[in-house]
């Protein structure tokens, strides 16, 4: 789950890892007021959207009096921000984010990552600050720290020195870069996070290190013990799609093509993805409706993806293992009832109850057309939308 | 033979009065896995049709000499359920559980470097020997006894692969799902390792999808250890970049993690790639 920077910045307040005077802002009045209480200039507008890129993509800007902070407010709020993260359709701007400006001495970079391959917490650190990070590990990787914490010793003295150091950090802000970084890596600990990313970390003339930005993301099969950060999640920032099969436990990705499918299983469901694309057409979605799905999770499913109008045909590719395909075939049938099928399906089912699941949806009057293995499936479903 | 699990092998069952556990028991028994005993803390003396339930992991192994556990339990309390059955010596342990936190498992993983332990998931359907040993939730009756290997993993997208497998007439040594989570036990090398040690196993078919390194790992692990012919498999090419493909491993992050990437590594190291899943069966019938 991720969240917004002025969100991820009130967290890292309250772990003592330093950050700029800012506050959110909802409407232009809102955004004038923060500046005011900011009690000098420049100050720094900025959107708030789950993406990056939104200083290339005109969404922080500087501000030097009141009347600049109400023209560059009424211009962002309502505006499509796009960036190379947000796809060509871009996110619109509710937010705001009114921070003090700062005098830069130095830009860093600094993250802390799960590391998979190494089963440990990473963290990463550049003098690199302010670019794409990706771009500084491909040109220059020796420019890139890479430090792993043992998860179960925690961060230690020296791990914090040898970042420190190796980012060419005077002396005189050592002390001020440890605290952080071990703040930074309780906070890290202490809320499952899968991500902390700081893009630019500051060294100001006066030896202070600061977060000037704020990335942050958490292990959502964590959430369920930290309640407190549920709060923090903002559906404006989601497909309301999404939001809605998220309600019943459905793994649903809303993409561009225009065939809808229903798979049970994610693997299953992206191999499903690919083969429509080998036929010809194109996925309308990603939808898992998972292992043990209820007839009712079936229902909801095929409810979703008809009511997308993009939709011009449906590709049903099922292997009833734990879920039973008189179950799932039952559930077709009710969403079909309910909500009406005015575009064509194709029905690929094998595993437990298959036969009972084909009688069911034979005897269901529905106008669909069955296939007998993937391949078949595939064809049909291309002929259905070409 | 069979790599790991085979008909002497004794199991028990973590979580086993649930819905899901109680279910999937009882799947297993009927398979003929030999499930020797639960385990359900504070349902200790109670009975799930013949076999008894105990307290703890250590009671339930002591008094039933299992070798081998199989998780159910719910995710909050996935890790603790791990570390239970690696502290008194289970050397075998299937994890189904979905969504366990991947700091709990980050912690697991480095608990059981120091245990002589294999552990298989978690999120993974689990691992048979087909006529001999089931543990897990995969369907039993799609699978034949044969010489083809399998390691996935996905579920239901290795019950296809098997499907067609046993269709075309290729049974299997043994199958497993080793999970599709970012931290997990068994690795896909692991695996091959075994495979390529079984002399009963003559070819094998290695299933991937995106996200992390380990389908890279695997073959360049191929190329300078395996003999047998590998056919590979990797779900979600057409996946955007950035979003969780259901399971929590899946997601392309920056440059890392991409099917072509994975394709070009298979490629390279002389296994040979399957893109279209439909026709798996039919390129493992004419490789193996």
């Amino acid at each position: 789950m991720k969240i917004h920077e002025y969100q991820a910045k009130q967290l890292f307040a309250q772990y003592q890892v330093p950050v700029p005077e800012g506050k959110p802002a909802f409407s232009v009045e809102e955004a004038v007021d923060a500046a005011k209480a900011m009690g000098g200039f420049p100050v720094v507008v900025k959107a708030q959207i789950h993406a990056g890129g939104r200083g290339k993509g005109g969404g922080v800007k500087l501000a030097h009096s009141l009347e600049e902070v109400q023209d560059l407010a009424s211009q962002m709020l309502g505006m499509t921000l796009v960036t190379h993260q947000t796809g060509p359709a871009g996110r619109l701007v509710k937010k705001l984010f009114i921070e003090a400006g700062q005098q830069i001495e130095k830009e860093l970079y600094l993250s802390l990552l799960m590391d998979r391959a190494t089963a440990s917490v990473v963290i990463m650190a550049s003098r690199d600050g302010g670019m794409d990070i990706e771009e500084v590990a491909a040109k220059t990787p020796e420019r890139i720290i890479k430090i792993h914490v043992d998860p179960l010793m925690g961060i230690q003295g020296y791990q914090l020195r040898r970042a420190g150091f190796g980012l060419e950090l005077p002396p005189a802000a050592m002390k001020a870069f440890s605290s952080l970084l071990a703040n930074l890596y309780k906070f890290f600990v202490a809320n499952d996070c899968s991500l902390v990313e700081i893009n630019p970390l500051i060294l100001t003339s006066d030896h202070q290190v600061m977060a000037l930005d704020a990335k942050v993301d958490f292990d959502s099969n964590a959430l369920f013990r930290h309640k407190d950060l549920l709060a923090l999640r903002d559906l404006d920032e989601e497909d309301p799609m999404e939001v809605e099969a998220s309600r019943y436990n459905l793994n649903y990705i809303n993409l561009d093509g225009n065939v809808g499918n229903i798979v049970n299983g994610a693997g299953l469901a992206m191999a499903t993805m690919d083969i429509i694309k080998k036929a010809g057409a194109t996925p309308a979605n990603f939808m898992d409706v998972g292992g043990g799905a209820s007839s009712e999770q079936v229902e909801n499913a095929f409810r979703i993806i008809l009511a997308d109008k993009k939709v011009k045909a449906v590709l049903i590719n099922i292997f009833g293992g734990i879920l039973r395909c008189d179950v799932f075939a039952k559930g077709v049938v009710e969403a079909a009832k309910k909500t009406g099928v005015t575009v064509p399906v194709v029905v690929r089912m094998e595993g437990t109850n298959v036969d009972e699941g084909r009688r069911i949806l034979a005897d269901s009057t529905l106008n669909l057309t069955s296939a007998s293995d993937l391949s078949d499936a595939a064809k049909k479903i291309a002929a259905a939308v070409n | 033979m069979s790599i790991f699990v085979n008909r002497d092998t004794k199991v028990l069952v973590q979580g086993i009065t649930g819905n899901e556990g109680s279910f999937h028991t009882r799947q297993c028994v009927s398979y003929g896995t030999r499930i020797v005993a639960g385990v359900t803390p504070g349902k200790g003396g109670q009975k799930l049709d013949d076999i008894p339930v105990f307290n703890t992991v250590a009671q339930a192994a002591a008094q039933t000499g299992a070798t081998a556990s199989l998780i159910f339990v719910p995710p909050p309390f996935g890790a603790d359920a791990i570390m239970e059955a690696a502290d008194v010596g289970i050397s075998l342990i299937v994890a189904i559980t979905e969504g366990i936190p991947i700091l709990d498992m980050v912690k697991v993983k480095n608990f059981l470097s120091r245990k002589d332990c294999r552990l298989i998931g978690p999120n993974c359907p689990g691992i048979i020997t087909p006529e001999e040993c089931k543990i897990g939730i995969m369907p039993g009756m799609i699978h034949a006894k044969g010489n083809v290997g399998v390691i996935s993993r996905s579920g239901t997208l290795t019950y296809e692969v098997v499907d067609q497998l046993t269709r075309l007439g290729m049974g299997q040594s043994t199958c497993i799902g080793i999970g599709g989570d970012p931290v997990n036990g068994t690795s896909f090398i692991d695996v091959l390792s075994a495979f390529e040690a079984d002399p009963d196993t003559h070819g094998i078919v290695m299933v991937g999808e995106i996200g992390g390194s380990a389908e890279e790992e695997a073959a360049a692990y191929i190329k300078a250890q395996v003999t047998k012919p590998v056919v590979g498999f990797i779900a979600g090419l057409t996946a955007p970049p950035g979003r969780r493909m259901g399971h929590a491993g899946a997601i392309i992050s920056g440059s890392s993690g991409t099917g072509e990437a994975k394709i070009k590594a298979f490629e390279e190291n002389g296994i040979h790639v399957c893109d279209n899943l439909g026709l798996i069966g039919r390129i493992c019938k004419d490789v193996f």
